[in-house]
């Protein structure tokens, strides 16, 4: 939140002061108070509260449309026998594609020795837990038969795509929560001891949750080993769980699908869109929270040339998609990419291409785009068209099939989801706003003991280390 | 109160009569079938027509006609069973389709689907702008190296041993993974409950077997080669219906096919008339052959029917 006037700033100021114990009775340095002071869980201000309460709305409507769905089957929506998959399908692959974020920022970043992810981890791995948590509810939602998701447990073939993304998956749900939860260990002890005017069962959550974490030397050895070790794990899990997500599309003959750059191709531009879901999330929360301290300009200077490298790889393998299949144009083939290029799906596609891809790698490219406020702009942009790009790898290759659809109603030969869609879609991303919100407001945004390890401020805080 | 004793008495001789043709001949000829008969088998009228038998102990009995050549019950099949020692193959003829629609109809029919909607489809299609037109009717190829049973992920689609790919819609989850791999557009999806709503004789009617034509809700279904057929020996009905013979189907292991009028050897029919399968490229292996449209019986006629399309 940018405070606009005073009056807001001195509530805020109220607020914090609810929270977090008064100065006098502090027993920790200005440096170390302030730290915690600022990165303590707050409580929500009336912006909060909206913000909840739309997102909650938008869930019920949600949920609404799905027991409807629940109810009278998959015919409300827009789905028929031709494009038997439709947009529950490509927000799945959406939402597997932003969860990728979590191994970017806390692996790939970790292993690379980068110094200045530490303030994002967390915003990373809540972003990725949230995301995944949803990938797994849509596609419950997308089944046909949802009370039989039990037969994949019983009758599960392995040499079904399916069966391997739903190993993938839960692997890499389990995975992303322990590293939401096992750097969180140390702060958790610390929102129980120093956080005051808070709730009995929020103190004791925080007292179950933090595992007697008393800041051994011991302790922070194991964990920083484990976080290691599953820094290493997650990356190969996460090349994976994309990989195989593009070939529940790739290991079908449809035009457009029958790709083997399907794998990368999925794989970059998720990075692509998870690095700028992180940016977005990084500027709303500095804004918020006040947060200009750990998140400077020069941790979006670096996300930014990240985004941009990220982006450029994207590029190179839409080239290497669209391009070859362009040059030969074989039958079906070039129908589907001429729909795409100059057809019925051009206007979406362009827009996409042009708003998600193009005009970002061109902003972040000068060191003026990668300031805060563009660069926020330009992620919202990347994330918006990311959903869509999802749509046209969807739709536009179902209504192209070999044998040529006749004899059907008009209104099958094309996808327009119907409202139940849309509602269900936006429950399920707003669903996950929500989870986000709810983990900020539990659990301190910015790796506490991180930062004041960095900082050398570690030894004074009784409650992390002995 | 002697009459009824007499009718037990005749009663249970019928019985151990009908016990013993049955294991004498019917077993022979209609194989696991005769044995349900015993008990499945109505009471009926005797015929006063006597048939000899051999007993099964030698000796020679005379039995009623109508205890034997008994009509074959419909019984509830395993799905995952096909019909033992049986090969399915079909002919489609392009050269005589004429876009009669009648093989739909009848699809349509036999399965409870709308008229609208059916099993096999009939499109137009034409491989080049100045090549002839011809009509191709598609009902599901029934792949020997199918795609959708590959990707199905509780083997709720499978391959049969008489060559049909079946669905139990029991088992079936709904995830469609199985339409979008299928490159023919074969299957069709119970969108929603009342889309293909039986009436109440037709719920009496349906046989246990017709898994598809049950309906259920959020599962995939598809042309099922007509096992309720197979199992009594007759032609699927999209094969009888059509008024041009277009289809042949048969027994691949006794390389035999019929449209119903005419029985022609499987090998020489494909030989002569250069069979080939439609996307052989794609390696699916389909048990469904097409004869090219050459030397066409009819002249290509449009029908409004593809219109709908544009």
């Amino acid at each position: 939140m940018i405070y606009t006037d005073t009056v807001q700033y001195a509530e805020e100021v109220k607020r914090r002061a609810k929270t977090i114990p008064k100065k006098e009775e502090q027993k920790f340095s200005k440096e170390t108070h302030e730290l915690i002071t600022d990165l303590l869980p707050k409580k929500f201000g009336r912006s909060g509260k909206i913000w909840i309460g739309v997102l909650f709305s938008i869930c019920l409507l949600g949920l609404f449309a799905y027991i409807k769905q629940l109810r009278y089957g998959l015919i409300v929506t827009d789905m028929r026998d031709f494009s038997s998959w439709g947009i529950y399908i490509s927000n799945f692959v959406f939402f597997v594609a932003i969860s990728l974020v979590g191994s970017l920022v806390s692996a790939i970043l970790k292993l690379a020795n980068v110094k200045w992810r530490t303030p994002l981890t967390r915003i990373a791995e809540v972003i990725a837990v949230a995301a995944i948590v949803f990938a797994g509810i849509i596609i419950i939602v997308d089944m046909g038969r949802p009370e039989r998701f039990w037969h994949l447990f019983v009758y599960g073939r392995i040499q079904s795509p399916i069966i391997w993304d739903v190993i993938v998956i839960s692997t890499y749900l389990t995975v992303s929560l322990l590293l939401l939860y096992l750097p969180l260990l140390p702060d958790l002890a610390l929102c129980k001891n120093e956080m005051v005017n808070i709730p009995k069962w929020q103190r004791k959550l925080y007292g179950i949750l933090s595992l007697n974490w008393k800041g051994t030397k011991k302790q922070y050895q194991i964990i920083n080993k484990s976080i290691r070790v599953l820094a290493i794990l997650i990356i190969p899990l996460a090349l994976a769980i994309h990989t195989v997500t593009s070939w529940l599309f790739a290991t079908t003959f449809r035009v457009g699908w029958d790709s083997t750059n399907f794998g990368p191709y999925f794989v970059s531009g998720a990075f692509m869109v998870g690095a700028a879901a992180v940016i977005a999330g990084m500027y709303i929360l500095r804004n918020h929270y006040n947060l200009e301290k750990y998140i400077t300009h020069k941790h979006f200077d670096h996300m930014g040339k990240l985004l941009v490298l990220l982006s450029l790889v994207y590029f190179y393998f839409n080239i290497n998609e669209y391009l070859i299949t362009g040059y030969k144009m074989k039958n079906v083939e070039g129908e589907h990419l001429q729909s795409l290029f100059s057809g019925r799906f051009a206007p979406m596609f362009w827009m996409v291409q042009i708003f998600g891809m193009m005009i970002p790698i061109l902003v972040l490219l000068f060191r003026k785009g990668r300031k805060p406020i563009p660069i926020f702009v330009i992620s919202v942009l990347v994330v918006v068209g990311a959903w869509f790009k999802r749509f046209l790898i969807v739709t536009p290759t179902l209504m192209h099939p070999f044998i040529p659809m006749q004899n059907i109603p008009v209104s099958w030969t094309h996808y327009i989801p119907s409202w139940e869609e849309w509602a269900v879609t936006a429950g399920s991303l707003a669903g996950a706003l929500l989870l986000m919100t709810l983990l900020i407001r539990l659990f301190p945004i910015i790796p506490i003991w991180e930062i004041a390890e960095e900082k050398g401020l570690l030894k004074n805080i009784k409650s992390m280390k002995e | 109160m002697t009459e009824t004793k007499n009718e037990e008495n005749s009663n249970s001789r019928k019985k151990f009569l009908k016990l013993g043709a049955i294991a004498g001949v019917v077993a022979a000829a209609a194989g696991s079938l005769g044995i349900f008969e015993v008990f499945a088998a109505k009471e009926k009228s005797a015929s006063g027509k006597k048939i000899k038998l051999l007993s099964p102990d030698g000796r020679i009995i005379e039995v009623d006609s109508s205890l034997i050549n008994p009509e074959i019950p419909d019984i509830p099949l395993n799905i995952r069973q096909g019909a033992p020692d049986k090969k399915f193959v079909m002919v489609i003829d392009l050269a005589k389709c004429a876009h009669a629609g009648k093989c739909k109809k009848a699809c349509s029919k036999m399965h409870y689907l709308p008229p609208e909607r059916s099993y096999i489809k009939i499109e137009k299609m034409q491989e080049a702008e100045k090549t002839a037109p011809y009509w191709m009717p598609t009902p599901c190829f029934h792949c020997d190296d199918p795609p959708c049973v590959k990707v199905c992920p509780v083997d709720a689609t499978f391959k049969l041993t008489d060559g049909t790919v079946s669905i139990d819609n029991n088992r079936c989850i709904g995830c469609r993974f199985c339409m979008v791999a299928c490159p023919y557009s074969a299957r069709i999806f119970n969108w929603g409950e009342d889309e293909f709503k039986l009436t109440e004789p037709e719920k009496k009617d349906i046989k246990p077997h017709h898994q598809c034509s049950s309906h259920i809700k959020g599962t995939v279904e598809k042309c099922d080669f007509c096992p309720s057929h197979a199992q009594k020996g007759t032609l699927p009905d999209c094969v009888t219906a059509c008024p041009n013979g277009v289809f042949y189907f048969g027994d691949e292991q006794d390389d035999t096919v019929s449209n119903g009028d005419e029985t022609v050897r499987l090998s020489e029919l494909l030989k002569e008339k250069s069979g080939y399968r439609y996307l052989e490229e794609l390696g699916t292996k389909p048990r469904v052959y097409y004869l090219p449209p050459v030397k066409r019986r009819f002249p290509f006629e449009e029908s409004n029917d593809t219109k709908i399309q544009g």
